[in-house]
């Protein structure tokens, strides 16, 4: 090949250190043993044993998807570490009682909790492997009502909303990774917004992977009551090992009347090296309910990170007019495969969806969109409009759309746009031969292409996201 | 305008090139020098865009000899963006549409990595506004085109307008037109013409690269070459030209095989 888009090189990932601290790991292996031993760690209340254990019982009838476009040697779940925390003394009242090795590994990160350093207006709970280790700002959203802490916790002090909630939008059954989450997740965040509260700042979730061979099983549930607002950012990133590890994650979202939730992700999980070797498989679980009228839920992600992406953040509008949307940047490079997009089930009447979709594939990655626009037969004129676009770099990426209709009512409208293109030589050339040098041409094009989705992250974040595609594609051509 | 003892801007000695293995340019020669105009005509297959894009760096040629000094320096180490900041410009035949980045943005850019490169500042984003409104006017171009993705949707004609308004802007040393005139209008054409026109000046020099006369009605050139098969056969002024579109090319060739016969 004479072409300068030449093989794709990843910029190293620079997350990929490993936080030495002491941790509390059980053996590898799941049982109902190591279920209960997870729960008695805990201390939770009996109804979330008796949940986990009927999920576990589930999980076991079940068997693994194969339909995703992805392929990855079977995994051994008897080799995977279910639970890993830091060992702690006791419950640390404030931020100052935190271990000093996680503060700094988070501040490593780009995530600073102390008081002096942390954002001034994103509230962040830090998750460690299996714990949350820390939330920020817990008073003052607790002025406003606003509930934000880690599942852990809300099981003890919130139990009635925890168990009226959970495994309500996800049935604990729903698939095999979310069965397997409802066994065994460790935690994750909670949030509730109630009834009129426009929540004042963005509630951040940091997730890190440290240990090698543990999976990280987290669960996210928020719930916005009548006339409420929340936006909810999460990221994600773990250290370089050569094994691959399972990230199988289980998010709830719920909306009242006229209440709205916007959920950011912004992932970079470990992804392999360019070969394909290690790297995090993340096969989630994403979905919001707008139960409500008028409510709004609306996902944006990108995806850089993960050997294997597999996640299809949803939503089942059933309250009349309400407003599904999905906005998604994946980026594949090397070896990494993505299997993502995203369903919108419509049931109540008028209600609306957007699905802007934006994969880019380098290196001889694997990116497919997969979507599903579902007009139920009650949901008279609603709408949905789904565009997606894919972008190759090089000539070894591959891209796939499989959209997927059904409409059951003849009063409904659904669009689908696609589109394919393709970053190539000439293009590349055409801006050297304006002086401006390819990493800048590459960059332009990249932030050109996701701009739509990059609107809708919250300002801080959309320049991270921009950076971080830069970055994940320095180097890759020229 | 030729002048006397102006400054050598391109010095092509017995240039050879290929792509994919199959040779193109076969010992080319050529001397510009500051503020001449110089057309290359030729038939299809000549070679002449190829020479262009050669100039340019485009990667997928492979120089397989001979040397191009570019105001003395050795043009063919540097690398196709160090040329194009060290004024060297190329109007591409067919410019390309690059989706979701803004006109104004990419003029900007490349603007800035010019000024970059000659040690000045760059330009903020209210200072080029102003600049490039200005430089509109080279072309006659509303601005509107400025906010929309850069070619994009653009007509034939647009497309070589947005090419000779970012010469305006980068003000190159040496600015080489490839085909600038297919496929555009009479008044089309005399727009493009026209902005090639004022932008020509005693310290830079012009190389135009076409098949058709119709062009070099509306600029005209100091000399003029016949290239085929990859060399420049005969050079003259500008009267060159209109024989060529009155006789064709043909003769051109036999001449050049008699004298290669009589060698």
């Amino acid at each position: 090949m004479t072409t300068t888009v030449q093989t794709l090189v990843n910029q190293p990932y620079k997350y990929g250190f490993v936080t030495e601290i002491e941790t509390e790991t059980i053996p590898r292996g799941l049982s109902e043993d190591v279920i209960r031993l997870i729960s008695a760690k805990k201390n939770e209340p009996e109804f979330m044993l008796n949940f986990r254990l009927k999920a576990y019982r589930q999980w076991l009838k079940m068997t693994e998807p194969s339909w995703p476009h992805v392929h990855y040697p079977p995994i051994d779940y008897q080799d995977i570490t279910y639970y890993s925390a830091p060992k702690e003394k006791d419950k640390k009242k404030s931020l100052d009682e935190v271990d000093p090795v996680l503060l700094e590994t988070f501040e490593k990160l780009g995530i600073p909790l102390s008081e002096q350093k942390r954002l001034s207006n994103v509230a962040v709970d830090a998750v460690f492997d299996s714990v949350s280790v820390a939330t920020t700002f817990r008073e003052q959203l607790a002025e406003e009502g606003v509930i934000f802490c880690s599942i852990s916790e809300a099981l003890h002090d919130y139990s009635d909303l925890v168990e009226r909630y959970l495994g309500s939008i996800v049935p604990i059954n729903d698939n095999y990774f979310a069965a397997l989450n409802s066994a065994v997740f460790s935690d994750g965040s909670f949030v509730f917004i109630p009834k009129g509260v426009r929540c004042p700042m963005e509630l951040s979730t940091y997730f890190r992977i440290n240990t090698e061979g543990s999976g990280q099983f987290e669960r996210t549930l928020i719930i916005a009551e009548e006339d409420s607002y929340v936006s909810y950012l999460e990221g994600c990133t773990a250290p370089m090992f050569d094994t691959n590890q399972l990230h199988a994650a289980v998010v709830e979202l719920v909306t009242l009347d006229n209440a709205e939730i916007k959920y950011s992700t912004v992932q970079n999980w470990y992804a392999g090296d360019e070969n394909g070797k290690g790297g995090i498989y993340n096969f989630v679980t994403k979905r919001g309910l707008c139960a409500g009228k008028n409510s709004k839920i609306s996902w944006t992600q990108v995806e850089t990170g993960s050997a294997i992406t597999w996640k299809y953040p949803s939503c089942v509008l059933v309250g009349d007019n309400s407003v599904g949307e999905f906005y998604s940047v994946a980026l594949t490079n090397n070896k990494q495969q993505a299997d993502t997009g995203t369903k919108m089930v419509h049931i109540g009447k008028n209600t609306r969806s957007t699905i802007i979709s934006k994969g880019i594939s380098a290196g001889r990655s694997q990116n497919s969109y997969r979507g599903l626009v579902k007009m139920g037969s009650k949901a008279d004129g609603s709408r949905n409009y789904s565009q997606c676009d894919s972008m190759l770099i090089g000539s070894d990426a591959e891209a796939n759309t499989f959209p997927y209709i059904q409409v059951q009512n003849n009063t409904t409208k659904v669009e689908h746009e696609a589109s394919t293109s393709k970053i190539g030589e000439d293009q590349l050339f055409y801006f050297s031969q304006r002086g401006i040098s390819v990493e800048d041409a590459v960059s332009m094009m990249i932030s050109g292409f996701c701009k739509d989705v990059f609107n809708q992250l919250p300002m801080e974040f959309a320049v991270e996201a921009d950076r971080l595609l830069s970055l994940k594609l320095e180097g890759s051509v020229g | 305008m030729i002048i006397e003892n102006s400054e050598l801007i391109l010095s092509v000695r017995n240039l050879a090139a290929e792509v994919d293995g199959t040779p193109i340019l076969k010992g080319l020669n050529l001397d510009i020098k500051a503020g001449e105009i110089h057309a290359i005509m030729g038939p299809n297959g000549s070679g002449k865009s190829t020479f262009s894009k050669v100039l340019a760096g485009h990667p997928v040629y492979t120089v397989t000899g001979g040397e191009v000094l570019y105001k003395g320096q050795n043009l063919l180490e540097l690398e196709p963006e160090d040329r194009a900041r060290s004024g060297v410009f190329l109007a591409f035949q067919y410019p390309l549409e690059i989706p979701g980045v803004s006109n104004l943005d990419f003029l900007r850019v490349a603007y800035n990595s010019k000024r970059q490169h000659e040690g000045l500042e760059e330009l903020d984003a209210f200072d080029f506004d102003d600049l490039v409104r200005e430089r509109l006017d080279v072309v006659k171009m509303d601005p509107a085109f400025l906010d929309r993705s850069v070619n994009e949707g653009f007509s034939g004609g647009e497309k070589k307008r947005n090419e000779i308004l970012q010469m305006a802007l980068l003000a190159p040393t040496l600015a080489i037109l490839d085909e600038t005139d297919s496929g555009l209008d009479i008044d089309a054409l005399k727009i493009v013409a026209n902005g090639v026109n004022q932008l020509a000046k005693p310290d830079n020099a012009t190389l135009l690269i076409t098949h058709y006369q119709r062009l070099l009605d509306y600029i005209v050139p100091d000399f003029v070459h016949v290239m085929a098969e990859g060399r420049i056969l005969t050079t003259g002024g500008k009267e060159l030209a209109q024989e060529l579109e009155a006789r064709g090319y043909d003769w051109v060739r036999e001449e050049d095989m008699a004298e290669v016969a009589a060698r």
